[in-house]
């Protein structure tokens, strides 16, 4: 059994590694879908494992775009100065420079998104079920407007990063390890968070948040933890997205509410919630329905994508995880936590 | 930063100018007060928090709209968007409301969330994005050297929300169906056993919120301007004002409705016209904590 886990786990790593290369057309679709299946497990740290169904989480894609792109320019030129001159011609960086602003932007992004996430969640976590969801999008709309009407960070018109220095392929390979190194290492600490007393724990306040109270869990505490630790992850990948656009604007594409914001929790609702493979099979089914189908819907494309929402919440309400524990339950016979779940999810 | 506090020290100098914004901003509350009480008719009766609402609106305003460019009356398409959006009201609650009543919240709030997608969608394609709005050609009245002028249109529109929200009080307090859906909300399952078709009643609820946010939207059309994306914004008005105002609080949801309006006027005369959808999120956290710091006062005298 365990080297049949070993085997399979390694046949994924060698898969993850050598598809840029095989498929190089496909590298920009596949960093995509990295980003949409680690935003979708992000989501799941607190929408499926603890119960706090966010709206908002697009917050901390946006901020980590903005951190990532202040800090990259701020280390060589003076922010306001660059942004007015709209990243034009004047402004070179240097190869040094940019790796820098990469590797110090991503990580200043998560940290910043973590930070963020404390603040806010000690006063959104206050509410209660719908309370939470629709208080965490207003923080999340809020935030979109106020940057656009911020000229220091470019305002309404976004900012412009450098392009990556060598060639372009080679960027895109770049981009998309990055994505995957940030997912693998994601899903790695997940897989072990989930079997702490850490999982149990926000298990317990996802399934009673009184009761675990009772049980002497400081739950804000946890609460607080799960969300930073889920916003770090989203932040980092922020971080990576804005390298990869090199130019965003605040409202389409940083803060992008109905897009991103919304796709994240259809993929974890698809796949199913609260266990640890559905986030990814969500995010990869959706990233193929959408990718498939977008182009041609000619416009109807957001009508489909409602009716995507709708369908999933009213029909599926397990996800296709869900639905696989309860019809094939002697797939999951080897792992007795995906088990337990299932039966706290029903 | 100047501007905005050289458009705070205008209040102060001209005082009239508050006076102005009051009005505008209670004229146009009483619209919001009505889709507000729309919400929480149907989060009292069938604890549905429907996100869409805001696009209901939006949808009657451009039934209303639509109904004008063809040459009809434009106070005529305040019922007609009424009916209409009633009929849409219950197709909504047929394939998709009645599915997931019984679930958790989360699951009704993430539907109608899809359903505003959707609707806000449908109405870009089939009327484009540009702002609309009918012109009734009425003239206003002037006070104080012109200082404050109150058109007759946005007068009428207040009139009828005040004589719509007049004709569902009192439908709702006098009539058989009024009390159906008062004796759901109190205790739906006591309901069921005194014989009383709660799914009926369900469904009469949801289409009557729809139908009295359409109507709403109508009178929106034509005192201010609609486009297919502004729906989200007057959701998070109504949320705003039913989280302030409390289920089943009419007097509060209209004392609400009208503050609203004014505050926002306020913050749009302050921060400027940008910020509008800003201020109504702040207003809504703003809201959301006090209703926190409210609550954390209880649960400290039951130590």
């Amino acid at each position: 059994m365990k080297s049949k886990k070993l085997s399979f786990y390694g046949i994924l790593v060698a898969i993850i590694i050598i598809a840029p290369f095989v498929f190089p057309s496909f590298s920009t679709q596949l960093a995509t879908l990295w980003l949409m299946i680690i935003v979708a497990m992000t989501w799941d740290m607190t929408g499926g494992q603890m119960g706090y169904n966010s709206l908002g989480n697009i917050f901390f894609y946006g901020t980590g775009m903005y951190v990532a792109a202040v800090i990259t320019i701020a280390i060589p030129f003076d922010v306001g100065e660059y942004n007015n001159a709209f990243g034009g011609g004047i402004y070179k960086f240097t190869d040094t420079q940019y790796f820098l602003g990469v590797f110090l932007g991503i990580l200043g992004a998560g940290l910043f998104c973590s930070i963020c996430a404390v603040l806010i969640g000690f006063v959104t976590f206050g509410l209660r079920g719908p309370y939470f969801a629709i208080g965490t999008l207003g923080v999340a709309i809020a935030a979109g407007e106020l940057v656009s009407n911020w000229e220091w960070i470019g305002g309404g018109q976004g900012i412009s990063l450098p392009v990556f220095p060598y060639d372009l392929d080679l960027g895109k390979t770049f981009f998309y390890f990055l994505y995957a190194v940030t997912g693998v290492s994601l899903f790695v600490f997940l897989k072990w968070l989930y079997s702490t007393r850490f999982g149990a724990a926000i298990n317990a306040i996802r399934d009673d948040e009184e009761k675990a109270e009772a049980m002497g869990i400081h739950t804000l505490r946890y609460k607080l933890t799960t969300w930073s630790m889920s916003a770090f992850f989203i932040g980092v990948v922020g971080g990576i997205s804005a390298f990869q656009l090199i130019h965003f604007e605040p409202l389409e594409t940083a803060y992008q509410t109905i897009n991103l914001g919304i796709f994240m929790v259809v993929c974890v609702l698809l796949g199913g919630k609260g266990t640890l493979w559905g986030p990814i099979i969500g995010a990869i089914v959706f990233h193929v329905f959408k990718e498939v189908t977008w182009n041609y819907l000619l416009g109807w494309q957001w009508v489909a994508l409602g009716a995507l929402i709708v369908i999933t919440v009213v029909y599926f309400k397990d996800g296709i995880m869900g639905g696989l524990m309860r019809s094939k339950p002697e797939w999951f016979n080897s792992d007795a936590e995906n088990r337990a779940q299932a039966g706290a999810d029903s | 930063m100047d501007q905005i506090l050289s458009n705070i020290s205008l209040l102060f100098e001209f005082p009239v100018v508050n006076l102005k914004i009051v009005i505008d901003g209670i004229m146009i509350g009483a619209l919001f007060a009505l889709a507000a009480y729309g919400l929480a008719l149907v989060w009292g009766v069938m604890n549905v928090k429907n996100l869409a609402q805001g696009d209901f609106v939006i949808a009657g305003g451009y039934v209303a709209w639509w109904f004008a460019k063809q040459g009809l009356p434009p106070l005529l398409g305040v019922p007609l968007a009424f009916v209409i959006m009633w009929g849409v009201g219950w197709l909504i609650y047929k394939l998709v409301i009645s599915r997931v009543i019984e679930r958790d919240l989360f699951t009704s709030l993430l539907a109608t969330f899809g359903i505003a997608i959707m609707m806000a969608q449908i109405l870009n394609l089939m009327f484009g994005s540009d702002t609309q709005s009918i012109d009734l050609g009425y003239d206003s009245f002037y006070f104080f050297d012109g200082f404050i002028d109150i058109p007759v249109a946005k007068l009428i529109g207040v009139l009828m929300a005040t004589a719509l929200a007049a004709a569902v009080i009192i439908f709702m307090k006098s009539s058989r169906m009024g009390q159906a859906i008062r004796a759901t909300s109190q205790d739906a399952r006591a309901a069921r056993v005194l014989g009383i078709n709660t799914e009926k009643v369900y469904a009469f609820t949801f289409s009557l919120n729809s139908a009295i946010c359409g109507a709403a939207g109508a009178i929106i059309v034509m005192v201010w301007i609609i486009q297919p994306f502004y729906g989200i914004t007057h959701s998070i008005r109504a949320f705003v004002i039913v989280t302030a105002a409390g289920l089943g609080n009419l007097p509060g949801v209209i004392a609400a409705g009208l503050g609203i309006g004014a505050l926002e006027q306020y913050g749009a005369h302050i921060f400027g016209i940008g910020y509008q959808q800003a201020v109504a999120v702040m207003l809504l956290l703003m809201v959301l904590i006090f209703r926190l710091v409210q609550q954390r006062k209880v649960r400290k005298s039951l130590e």
